[in-house]
């Protein structure tokens, strides 16, 4: 109880600072949620929920084609998480995120073939050659305006692709097929249900891991590039540094997704590396709300399902897709459900920890 | 020699159209237009359209034919840009640049997905071909079609140049590019201003579009994605946000693909543009002809 009122006292204190503040950019609502609903939304059971959902569902409905979408969906969240670090946290706009998962894919795919391994050793493997990628194309383009940021990484994911359509070792525009799955001290894991299994283990990890990143220093360094560069620089954030590991981590996330997805189908080829996949994650991004985790893996659900949904519609479903964007950009910027940033204050109180050097410093004097 | 400089000229005269569009929208209102390439494609499908309408048309009148189509088609692509910017840009004036950009994007995947679903996804034929015939000098082969639509993009460039630097609309343009703030308190409608310009843009890529259609003889709906990437590739070349080096850009570019491609190979070509430009904004960001652009708070 006490601690609650507490915070609403600080709701109190902000509702002073808010008017320097302009309204647009700042964080929507400072404090604790308003209303019952919002306190749901906000719960921090809600992750060990969908978690628990993804896991029982395999016993609801099983058929290979569920099963398949499902592995999909899974695999399109992780994509959708390690985006959200650049787009969402940073505010980078990256449009050829599918060239780390294209990486990510060929470097596990011709690794595990030409030395039999099984995928999970090559995951150091991806890790090397998607920093690599993530560093070739940010460090010319992130001392740059943002802008140029987005076309480079456009003008990428296609350099990717047709990279890997010209040369041998990818295996031209065919790929490479008979990519053996993925295989744990001689337990096989390639049956459709087990895999599935892992891939929600697996991206699990990862989108807590880039959900606690984002509230880690480094996370709220992000946050302040975000929504003001400049100020971030004066303040003494490293801009440059802290937007490169921000790609860096974000590449890393897109190759991961590559892995699964090479697992998945056990074949890469250049045609699922595409303009159309990147932005249609950067879709699941802006759709679900940019820089909350949870607004981000609904989207991605959302953007992998409907289609399966919409067969009929397919002419016109990417026509809507893109329309969608402009209206939610133009009444909608912060995404359907926008993250509700709110900063802890650390001002005269402290944290814990200074407070009890405070206490003790006190009682030696 | 002489094949390769004259094939890069003629395909860097594209590129140099469609990169004026680019350069001129980002020099007023600092905005990548991601949708410009497919403003390309939509004039490409527009002349398509209209010469269909034509029905049969002889071979000797079918520049006139091409000329009066791509009068059509400038004026309808042009008005189309002026309606993305009224739906798309303009309510997110002076918002973060990301939401800008995403506008971008979504209006791009907009014009591409709507033109399939109208045209189906498969390529048409442009149902007007233009002659081979030509004439053989150093060596090289230059066709008559190849010259009369170099001209044509000539002229285009030379006027859009002119009009900047000579009229009173121009002067607008250039002095919103400088301060747009300082233009409207000087009593500049900026707005109007920022509709012409993009009707001159789209009219611009739209009949590069169609000269593009009539020349490789067919198109489809993503015909506008990689022309997009290589005119922003030219307009930073020459240093975006500047005319004259948005020309230049181009036709700087359409040599050095005409020549990446015979030494490493004709598929490499994307691949070979693409690295160009992230070496120059490692090298030079600023372009050739651009200037140092401190960015103020």
């Amino acid at each position: 109880m006490a601690k609650s009122k507490s915070k609403s006292e600080r709701v109190n204190d902000n509702a002073e600072l808010s008017d320097n503040v302009d309204a647009s950019m700042a964080p929507r609502l400072i404090g604790k949620p308003q209303s019952r609903l919002s306190a749901l939304f906000e719960s921090k059971r809600l992750g060990w929920a969908a978690l628990a959902i993804a896991l029982i569902l395999p016993f609801i409905i099983a058929t290979p084609y569920t099963l398949n979408v499902m592995t999909n969906a899974a695999i399109f969240v992780l994509l959708a998480a390690g985006l959200n670090i650049v787009v969402g946290y940073c505010g980078l706009l990256d449009l050829g995120y599918v060239a780390f998962m294209a990486v990510g894919a060929y470097t596990a795919g011709i690794i595990a073939k030409s030395f039999e391994l099984p995928l999970f050793f090559t995951i150091p493997a991806v890790l090397i050659m998607t920093v690599l990628a993530g560093l070739i194309i940010g460090t010319p383009t992130l001392r740059l305006r943002s802008d140029y940021l987005a076309i480079v990484t456009l003008g990428f994911g296609e350099m990717i692709r047709l990279t890997a359509n010209n040369l041998a070792i990818t295996g031209g525009t065919g790929g490479i097929y008979g990519i053996p799955g993925l295989q744990v001290f001689g337990i096989e894991l390639q049956d459709p249900v087990r895999f599935y299994y892992v891939c929600v283990a697996i991206v699990s990890v990862f989108v807590l891991a880039a959900a606690r990143l984002g509230k880690s220093r480094l996370g709220r360094a992000w946050r302040f590039v975000r929504e003001d560069e400049d100020a971030a620089e004066a303040m003494g954030i490293h801009t440059y540094k802290v937007k490169l590991m921000a790609y860096i981590f974000g590449a890393f996330w897109g190759g991961m997704g590559g892995v699964l997805f090479a697992a998945h189908l056990s074949a890469v080829s250049p045609h699922s590396f595409v303009f159309l996949q990147s932005a249609l994650v950067l879709m699941a991004v802006v759709l679900g709300g940019m820089g909350n985790m949870r607004g981000v893996v609904l989207g991605a659900i959302a953007i992998t399902l409907l289609p399966e949904m919409l067969r009929n519609f397919s002419d016109y479903r990417y026509l809507v897709f893109g329309i969608l964007l402009v209206v939610v950009m133009v009444f909608r910027p912060q995404g359907l459900w926008p993250s509700r940033a709110y900063e802890p204050e650390r001002g005269f109180e402290g944290t814990k920890r200074s407070r009890a050097r405070a206490a003790a410093k006190g009682q030696t004097s | 020699m002489v094949q390769l400089l004259w094939n890069g000229l003629f395909v860097g005269s594209f590129y140099a159209l469609v990169a004026l569009g680019y350069t001129m929208v980002y020099g007023i209102i600092k905005l990548l237009n991601f949708a410009h390439g497919d403003v390309y494609m939509l004039g490409a499908f527009i002349g398509f359209v209209a010469l269909s309408g034509l029905g049969a048309i002889p071979g000797s009148l079918s520049l006139v034919a091409l000329a009066i189509v791509m009068l059509i088609s400038m004026t309808l692509t042009g008005f189309a840009g002026v309606l993305i910017e009224r739906v798309a840009y303009r309510p997110l004036r002076g918002s973060p640049r990301l939401a800008v950009l995403i506008t971008a994007v979504g209006v791009s995947f907009a014009l591409e997905y709507g033109v399939s679903a109208i045209f189906g996804p498969n390529p048409r034929v442009f149902p007007v071909r233009l002659s081979n015939e030509g004439a053989t000098m150093f060596g090289a082969r230059f066709s008559f079609a190849q010259i009369a639509l170099m001209v044509i993009a000539l002229l285009l460039m030379f006027g859009l140049d002119t009009y900047v630097r000579r009229t009173s609309t121009g002067r607008a343009m250039r002095a919103i590019a400088l301060d747009p703030k300082a233009s409207l308190l000087m009593g500049i409608n900026v707005n109007s201003v920022i509709t012409r310009t993009f009707f001159i843009g789209s009219a611009l890529a739209g009949a590069a579009g169609v000269m593009a259609g009539a020349y490789y003889g067919n198109i489809n709906f993503l015909m506008g994605f990689i022309i997009g990437l290589k005119a922003f590739t030219a307009a930073v070349i020459g240093g975006i946000g500047n005319i004259r080096g948005a020309m230049l850009g181009g036709l700087l570019l359409g040599l050095l693909e005409a020549f990446g491609s015979q030494w490493f190979g004709g598929q490499w070509r994307d691949v070979f543009s693409f690295a160009v430009l992230i070496l120059i904004l490692t090298l030079r960001p600023t372009g050739i002809l651009g200037g140092r652009v401190t960015e103020r708070v």
